[in-house]
């Protein structure tokens, strides 16, 4: 017995990781660093948190959940799904106001201000950290009434990206992690929302209780806090918690 | 059942957006479906591909192509400006050609079904009688394909408004302008709440239910009467 276990913990293992599509891009690069220095697999799947809240609450067999809130884990821990010790924060979002046109918008909010603009794209905020953060913006500058006729809502952050990306909006709220890598902007123009004009948009990630890969799965969640995981993290713009002591 | 303000604004959009989405197709694809039916061009082979494509496509390609295609870069987007109607996605009348594309099949090829079973013989019969092309079309064509404009008006009207990976592609999801009913549902689950879900939800499989039992009622009264005039 105790020499299955002990052969069973160290063969290769695959895990089944869910994540919330505005990470992944850095979960891409953790992933591939994670699996050189192990002989674990990792098989990512990106998509909206609340499609992969109904799908593990139905039985859907992945080992972590990286979701874009802190609502989900909770509430999966509430429900008895997920390992309440487990729970962490991985990631603080930013937001940026983000254009295709490279002369839009310049390093400042003066365009959303201005007028001068078609429409403003952002991701629906009843379904998206990142939209709930773009309504803190526009109310913390008074700009509710004024912007409302001309908001297009994307399902997710990758889809409110697509509408500015192809021009079809003027401006838009991004996660700066869909338009920076390695602190530089891919294209078009930005401003760099200040963190203090919305709420903190904390991510967080859980173990789940069906995970057959309990030990692989906690080393990965470990791997995630490192130093080399949090070089990665912050390169694409998202910041982290301080640790508590 | 508790249906929200939201959900019958969403459900009043629906109805308006498949039902003007119905009457243009058949106005588009009636002389479409006679021309597929009877035409011996070498084109017909292609553009009856081209009709079928939205049948085998995931929406999700329709809808990133138009995305691209009416935006200020594609060729239609160019269109639209130049005659002043400006950008059309995020617009009702955006959603009105993107459904269009996508219930093409679903009201051209009844019709042309219905229009190749007619046969030869009553138009031959007709012009015997003395009756021109456009008379044979509205006096003879039209009413014996009868049963093809029924399934493809039910068709077209019910497959608009199970629509939805277009509509999310281009929508931008605005009130009483590009929030339809299915995109209302998919923000009901997406928000986890899944009882103003199942409301919505119901509602569509008890519509579509019902449209296709009257579909089915109106064809088995259709093959009982041919029987009768058969005997």
């Amino acid at each position: 017995m105790c020499t299955l276990l002990m052969t069973s913990s160290s063969k290769a293992e695959e895990l089944l990781v869910a994540v919330a599509a505005n990470f992944s891009g850095p979960m891409q690069e953790i992933a591939e660093v994670f699996t050189q220095t192990q002989p674990h697999k990792i098989q990512l799947a990106f998509g909206s948190s609340g499609k992969f809240f109904a799908q593990i609450v139905n039985g859907a067999p992945y080992d972590l959940f990286f979701s874009a809130d802190q609502t989900k884990p909770q509430a999966l821990i509430d429900q008895n799904l997920a390992l309440t010790s487990s729970r962490f924060t991985y990631a603080l979002g930013a937001l940026a106001l983000w254009s295709a046109d490279p002369l839009k918008i310049n390093n400042d909010a003066s365009v959303l201000v201005s007028d001068n603009f078609n429409k403003l794209a952002l991701a629906n905020p009843k379904l998206a950290p990142y939209g709930l953060a773009a309504m803190d913006v526009l109310i913390n500058m008074q700009l509710m009434e004024a912007s409302q006729k001309r908001w297009v809502q994307g399902e997710n952050i990758a889809q409110t990206y697509q509408f500015i990306a192809s021009g079809n909006a003027d401006i838009g709220f991004v996660a700066v992690s869909q338009i920076m890598q390695n602190a530089v902007l891919k294209k078009g123009s930005a401003w760099i929302v200040p963190s203090t004009l919305y709420r903190p948009i904390k991510q967080d990630a859980v173990l789940l209780k069906r995970s057959k890969h309990l030990t692989t799965a906690k080393l990965f969640m470990d791997f995630m806090q490192g130093p080399e995981a949090s070089h990665i993290i912050r390169s694409f713009g998202y910041t982290l918690e301080q640790k508590q002591p | 059942m508790n249906l929200s303000a939201a959900d019958w604004q969403a459900i009043e959009l629906t109805l308006k957006l498949a039902a003007t989405v119905t009457v243009l197709l058949l106005i588009l694809c009636t002389p479409l479906a006679w021309w597929l039916a009877t035409s011996k061009s070498r084109w017909r082979g292609p553009v009856a591909a081209i009709v079928a494509l939205p049948l085998v496509l995931p929406p999700t390609v329709l809808g990133f192509y138009l995305l691209l295609a009416m935006g200020p870069n594609g060729w239609l987007g160019k269109l639209s400006q130049e005659l002043g109607i400006g950008l059309l996605p995020f617009t009702f009348w955006g959603l009105v050609l993107a459904s269009m594309c996508y219930s093409l099949p679903f009201v051209v090829q009844p019709l042309q079904s219905s229009m190749q079973a007619i046969g030869n013989r009553p138009l031959e019969v007709a012009a015997t009688l003395g009756a021109g092309p456009l008379d044979r079309f509205f006096t003879v064509v039209l009413p014996l394909s009868k049963p093809g404009f029924i399934a493809a008006s039910v068709l077209g009207f019910a497959h608009t408004v199970g629509e939805f990976g277009v509509v999310l592609m281009i929508g931008g999801n605005i009130p009483g302008q590009t929030r339809v009913v299915s995109v209302q549902i998919y923000d009901h689950v997406e928000a986890l709440e899944y009882g103003q879900a199942h409301g919505l939800a119901a509602s569509l499989v008890a519509f579509s239910f019902v449209v296709l039992l009257l579909l089915y009622y109106s064809q088995y009264k259709k093959s009982a009467s041919n029987m009768r005039f058969g005997l």
